[in-house]
């Protein structure tokens, strides 16, 4: 592997801003399309193809491939931008000030049920 | 090892399945790791997070250049529940030079599970003011191990400084059922939360 070769801020064609910010690291991202692009970055690349066989949180796309998670947003919010791949956004256990108590006796419920 | 990216139990069970942060910390050493490897279903990941010298963490591409930039390796897990809903486990530095990842790792979070190591009960001041900071809901969960002495109750939760509502668990980081139990009294609490913060 000659990654560790080249700076990771080259690998995103030196762009330095997600251009969506709501990007999360439990954002859920799938790959649009069944092939790679040619024309797609190396790093943009590795995204999508570890996309092809299902769905993965970006947090865990970032730990799979060994790159901040900062960098993958930005290579996500790139192939997102290019159409290549989807973005579902997490649960935000943030919107109200107590969290939600129907989300909150479905986990008591699965945890439950592991036991 | 097998390759994990060969096989499909890496990703989600179901596209559609929502994602709830719960977090896991407390002192360096206190099992982060391990109850993470207990209760994850997927091989357990660690992601890497920039941070600069100060403790800022680095969400853009600016910083790459700058030689104080480190990045930090968290402990990362999943535990689906059922098909539809998975609980995935942000293990998270509890020191306080971490002050800033925390407050972006906390995000959208649930609440938190707080281990603590009654061996070395001092290691956890740390991370409890960093909660009181983050105003993160949580209960706290004592990693037994073999030599841990067992103190009273009272004397733990004084040590601590928790409130009579917070759960006190004990639990072995290694045995699935008691850290299931200790995710499931975090669950439990901030269920009974409004009640009591109405009272």
């Amino acid at each position: 592997m000659n990654r560790r070769l080249i700076p990771p801020y080259l690998w995103t064609g030196g762009r330095t801003h997600p251009s969506r910010n709501v990007l999360d690291r439990l954002s859920v991202l799938r790959a649009a399309g069944d092939t790679v692009p040619r024309d797609v970055t190396p790093a943009g690349r590795r995204v999508l193809e570890i996309l092809q066989d299902g769905a993965l949180p970006l947090a865990e796309v970032a730990a799979h491939l060994s790159l901040p998670v900062s960098f993958v947003k930005v290579l996500v919010s790139d192939l997102f931008d290019e159409g290549l791949l989807t973005v579902r956004a997490p649960i935000a256990a943030e919107a109200g000030p107590l969290p939600d108590q129907q989300l909150l006796e479905r986990v008591i419920r699965g945890l439950r049920a592991l036991q | 090892m097998d390759s994990a990216r060969s096989s499909r139990d890496i990703y989600l069970r179901n596209p559609d399945q929502r994602l709830v942060k719960v977090i896991v910390s407390g002192p360096f050493g206190v099992g982060k790791t391990t109850i993470i490897r207990t209760l994850s279903e997927i091989p357990p990941l660690q992601t890497e997070e920039m941070m600069t010298a100060t403790g800022a963490i680095v969400d853009h591409l600016d910083g790459v250049r700058d030689k104080t930039t480190t990045t930090v390796g968290l402990d990362y897990g999943r535990m689906s529940l059922g098909d539809d809903l998975a609980l995935c486990l942000f293990g998270t530095p509890g020191q306080q030079r971490f002050h800033a990842l925390w407050k972006d790792i906390t995000r959208g979070a649930l609440g938190a599970l707080i281990l603590a190591d009654t061996r070395r009960i001092a290691d956890s001041f740390e991370v409890m003011g960093l909660i009181e900071e983050q105003g993160i809901r949580y209960a706290v969960a004592l990693n037994v191990f073999p030599d841990s002495p067992a103190y009273p109750e009272a004397d733990l939760r004084q040590a601590l400084d928790l409130a009579p509502e917070t759960p006190l668990i004990t639990c072995d980081a290694r045995d699935r059922d008691t850290s299931l139990a200790a995710l499931l009294a975090l669950a439990e609490h901030l269920l009974a939360l409004p009640a009591l913060e109405q009272s």
